[in-house]
């Protein structure tokens, strides 16, 4: 595994607590080491800084020097060097730690220069928080409560703005709420590339808007309302359906693309409400998609494929076709690495080699490759293939019509979408083994449901031969079985041995026999993932192009 | 002690019959000569004259000159821009629209020996929106400098190039803020960088090191390296070089602009014997000498302390009428010489209406980027315009003065003291007034002239 490169340290003092930081950090990162939380609005750490919400304002001084001699200046009271206090208090996100810089984020000043900010950003902020989508994880009522004075004492009108402005169709804007903190100007701007908002009107009656003829539609403008410090933008589609205090949040990974978007599911008994993204400073930053955030959707969908039968009546049912032999199995880069090393191992019961089917579209250089299979990597890993897939079955189409395939067992790929015809796949008998209807599931002598990746836990290898696990968020559809199990079953009943179907139990099995996962397992692999040694697989024409944190191969 | 004579440098032309803002004119009167002789110097001469002459900045900070301009990094490999601020928007000052409009090569000049001392190829002269009028003369001017090369290509026959451009502002007071302006020229909205990093030395105009100078700063560049640069120290007094112009508005018998040798003349002396004294029948009540947001001095106050004269500290005792009118010596007593406007007010007015107009400026330009200043100067306008329209409370004054507290110190830029220093000076000088002006607002007379 690859190591980050040693940076340089400085020395820093916060709160009378010495510490080692990178140079380059600021005062809020660095006072986050020790544990002091400056709080803050507009800072973000993956975005510019502009200093304009002034929260965290702290005092800093440096050690004293003589001018002349650079002798260090000893203060006779404590024996140590004296240090010179800024007489004002500083922005801790615009200023950078430097060698012995002291800080202190407790001293009467700061806590002054607090309240009065505190004060400044409710005068005018709407009594809001009852009916607030943002209650519960609302910076204004965390700092409000923190670092507020806790009374009022505006008697004037508070400012009146537009409440329900839809900036775009994903986003709606109240910017009554809005604390002008720009971090969505700047990340639509600066990180998706589209300037499309901006301040209008002066003074305390700036107003955030869309520019003239500008939407806010791109693909990442859900991550203005992630970072939204307030209430005033919020997701279209997560607005009123629930509190936040009520979710429950799981990590999951998008499956969108190889890019493997670090995310969270957040679910409420066994119902999921909203996807948001999750820290990995080595594949997402803090930002995904917005088309990765309607995912959930795919679970309750009306589609979704379910079955009266128990799962042992299903394997045996599909058992019956394997009998005749001619049987062809079709892996999955849709697939988690257990799921694809349980298909190698049905493929090998059955003595048959497999096919995947490539899912490849134009990437947008973010956070969505060009590779739509969200664990390609993960069948190589497993040596469920040695090659990367074509798009098309054209080799299964060709053993078809040949009459070398009797039975195709399909591990969630859509044959039909992969350039079977019609007349193919009413010649041969199909178990398929997915999620939602489709031509395949239709055309099938057998049909095992199975669960959406929110039903269980896994692992996926990204783009960056990063392993990265997912876990359930909420429990499986009744009438749809586990697809480990399904594997499982089915394998022994094609006569192969018996591998176990839970998920940290398989682990003991995949680190045994899998030489690049070996000495892991999957309760030890870290939420932001293990990079494993892709080297073996260096040559292969990946379809990737640059994305966020990955450059392919052949431009490095 | 009667006034000094006024000692005109600057506005030496201005409002003289028969000058006109045209070139024949100018030449006439010996106008780009100095920028020949500057030409035929080495660059690091003319800085060093304006090091030597001890000017300072004359857009209200007065920072000195030769300073910023030893401050400009000159290894980047950048350009180096030059920025005239003709952004002239704080109340009550009135002197370099006169430059500009009657005497716009002066200014010219001043600019390009300033862009040839420190190999600038290309300045902006960035002019309040509102003058209209100033930039088309200032265009013309400048087409007639380029027509007789002294301006554009080649001046002069040497082997110095400089543009200069004309840029209207965006129509507001923080686009004369420098950094404000910096963002404004660049074509978005002006909101004040932060510094630490973005020293316009460092990091200005398109992320290049600039020079950002007001008007008047570079005509007095203009006449030091005129003069020379020791020469120049010997007017006005020491730290406080050159002359300074005042702008006097107000209630005087003859407000107007004048221009003195910095620190000769005494506040008593421009109000009482230059500008007349106060109308008849009225008495002076308070003056803010350096344009509206210099804090405000309240004539029957005394300020008392040591100051250094010479090499000797020597004790003072002074009443507003005796303070001199330098940068020094109105820091020293609690305020600033800012930009020179001299806003005078007798005792007609009341000092709560008064302050609810300056509040009502400050939050109408505040330009809503950081917290203290967006919101606290609306609140202060709010308080003080409640006050005077409708109901004051006994408790606003005090709430008032700390609302004002919290903004000065806080602020990405100076703007926030601008709109606090005002509340923060009235409400001291004049606590009476605030405090018991619930009550005083019931007598006020019905006929009185009400604020808008």
């Amino acid at each position: 595994m690859i190591q980050p490169a040693k940076p340089e340290l400085v020395t820093v003092n916060i709160d009378g607590k010495e510490i080692a930081v990178p140079k380059g950090t600021n005062v809020i990162e660095a006072a986050r080491m020790v544990n002091v939380d400056v709080p803050h609005y507009c800072y973000h750490p993956k975005l510019a800084v502009v200093g304009n919400c002034r929260m965290c304002l702290i005092e800093m001084g440096m050690p004293a020097v003589d001018p002349a001699t650079k002798a260090p200046v000893i203060d006779p009271a404590t024996g140590k060097q004296k240090i010179n206090w800024i007489p004002r208090p500083q922005i801790g996100c615009g200023t950078n730690v430097s060698p012995g810089l002291h800080v202190k984020t407790t001293s009467p000043m700061v806590k002054d220069a607090r309240e009065g900010v505190m004060e400044f950003l409710l005068i005018n902020h709407p009594l809001d928080c009852p009916i607030c989508d943002q209650a519960g994880e609302c910076k204004l009522q965390e700092q409000a409560t923190g670092y507020g004075r806790g009374y009022s004492r505006f008697v004037e009108q508070k400012n009146v703005k537009p409440k329900r402005t839809q900036l775009g169709p994903r986003v709606t804007l109240d910017d009554e709420r809005c604390v002008l903190c720009s971090r969505c100007i700047r990340f639509s701007r600066d990180i998706a590339g589209k300037d499309v908002l901006g301040f209008v009107d002066r003074g305390s009656y700036s107003t955030l808007t869309c520019h003239p003829d500008k939407k806010l539609d791109h693909n990442y403008s859900l991550n203005t309302v992630d970072i939204c410090p307030v209430g005033a933008l919020t997701s279209t589609d997560f607005r009123f359906k629930m509190r936040v205090w009520f979710l429950k949040q799981t990590n999951t990974i998008d499956t969108e693309s190889s890019v493997g978007v670090n995310t969270v599911a957040w679910s409420r008994e066994g119902v999921l409400y909203r996807i948001t993204p999750r820290q990995n400073d080595e594949v997402n930053d803090t930002w995904m998609a917005d088309s990765g955030r309607v995912l959930y959707k795919q679970v309750a969908a009306a589609d979704r494929l379910k079955s009266s039968d128990t799962v042992n009546i299903l394997v045996t049912k599909a058992a019956e076709f394997f009998k005749s032999g001619s049987v062809a199995v079709v892996g999955s880069g849709r697939s988690s690495v257990e799921e694809q090393f349980l298909t190698k191992k049905l493929a090998a019961a059955l003595k048959v080699s497999v096919s995947l089917v490539s899912r490849t579209a134009p990437g947008d250089k973010l956070l969505i490759s060009a590779d739509r299979n969200p664990n390609i990597r993960g069948a190589l890993v497993t040596g469920l293939i040695s090659e990367l897939p074509s798009a098309q079955l054209t080799g299964l189409a060709a053993d078809i019509d040949a009459g070398k395939v009797k039975t195709v067992v399909s591990v969630g790929e859509d044959l039909a979408a992969a350039g079977l015809t019609a007349a193919q796949l009413a010649k041969v008998s199909i178990v398929y083994l997915g999620t939602h209807a489709n031509a395949t599931s239709a055309a099938a002598k057998v049909v095992i449901p199975t669960l959406t990746v929110f039903e269980k836990a896994g692992t996926f290898v990204n783009q960056q031969f990063r392993i990265q696990k997912f876990a359930k968020a909420v429990p499986g559809l009744a009438g749809a079985y586990d697809d480990l199990v399904v594997l499982s079953k089915l394998t022994v009943a094609a006569g192969g041995a018996s591998a176990a179907d839970e998920i940290n139990a398989l682990w003991t099995a995949i680190a045994a026999e899998v030489p690049a996962l070996s000495a892991m397992l999957y309760k030890n692999i870290p939420e932001t993932g293990l990079l494993l040694d892709g080297t073996a697989w260096a040559g292969l024409p990946f379809a990737e192009g640059e994305t966020l944190h990955y450059k392919p191969a052949a431009t490095i | 002690m009667s006034a000094p004579a006024q000692k005109r440098i600057i506005f030496q032309h201005i409002d003289e019959p028969g000058y006109t803002d045209d070139l024949a004119c100018y030449l006439k009167h010996g106008g780009y000569e100095v920028m020949k002789r500057a030409f035929a110097r080495p660059p690091q001469e003319l800085i060093d004259e304006v090091k030597k002459s001890g000017l300072r900045g004359r857009g209200g900070a007065g920072f000195p000159c030769g300073v910023k301009w030893g401050l400009v990094d000159r290894k980047s490999g950048k350009p180096i821009y030059l920025i005239v601020n003709a952004d002239e928007s704080e109340p009550g000052t009135f002197k370099d629209r006169y430059i500009m409009y009657q005497d716009p090569h002066q200014l010219i000049e001043g600019t390009i020996i300033s862009c040839f001392a420190n190999n600038v190829k290309q300045a902006y002269i960035y002019i309040r929106g509102e003058m209209a009028e100033g930039a088309i003369i200032l265009e013309k001017a400048i087409a007639e400098a380029r027509a007789a090369h002294f301006v554009g290509p080649n001046i002069l026959g040497s082997n110095y190039s400089c543009e200069i451009f004309v840029h209207r502002g965006a129509g507001a007071y923080i686009c004369g803020e420098e950094t404000g302006l910096i963002e404004s020229l660049e074509g978005k909205r002006a909101n004040p960088r932060i510094k630490p990093p973005y020293f316009p030395a460092v990091l200005g105009l398109y992320q290049c090191p600039t020079i950002v100078n007001n008007v008047e700063t570079l005509c007095h560049v203009k006449y030091i390296v005129d003069v020379g640069g020791e020469a120049f120290t010997k007017i006005g007094t020491p730290n406080n070089t050159g002359t300074r112009i005042f702008c006097v508005s107000g209630h005087v018998q003859r407000p107007g602009y004048y221009e003195f040798p910095a620190g000769t003349i005494t506040m008593g002396q421009l109000l009482y014997d230059v500008c007349g004294g106060p109308l008849p029948g009225r008495i002076f009540k308070a003056v803010i000498p350096g344009g509206s947001s210099a804090k405000v001095m309240r004539f029957g106050e005394r300020y008392k302390g040591k100051r250094k004269v010479g090499a000797d500290m020597v004790d003072y005792d002074w009443g507003v009428e005796d303070v001199p009118m330098d940068f020094d010596s109105l820091a020293m007593v609690g305020t600033m010489g800012g930009s020179g406007g001299v806003i005078v007010m007798d005792d007609t007015v009341n000092m709560v209406e008064a302050l609810a107009n300056i509040n009502a400026f400050y939050s109408h330009e505040s330009c809503g980027q950081c917290t203290p200043c967006r919101e606290g100067s609306l609140w202060m306008k709010k308080i003080s315009t409640r006050m005077v329209h409708g109901d004051a409370r006994p408790g606003d004054a005090a709430l008032l003065k700390s609302v004002a507290d919290q903004i000065p110190g806080r602020t990405i830029c100076a703007f926030g003291e601008a709109c606090s220093w005002p509340t923060q000076s009235f409400y001291l000088k004049f606590k009476d007034e605030f405090d018991g002006y619930s009550d005083a607002k019931k007598t006020l007379p019905a006929d009185r002239r009400v604020l808008v």
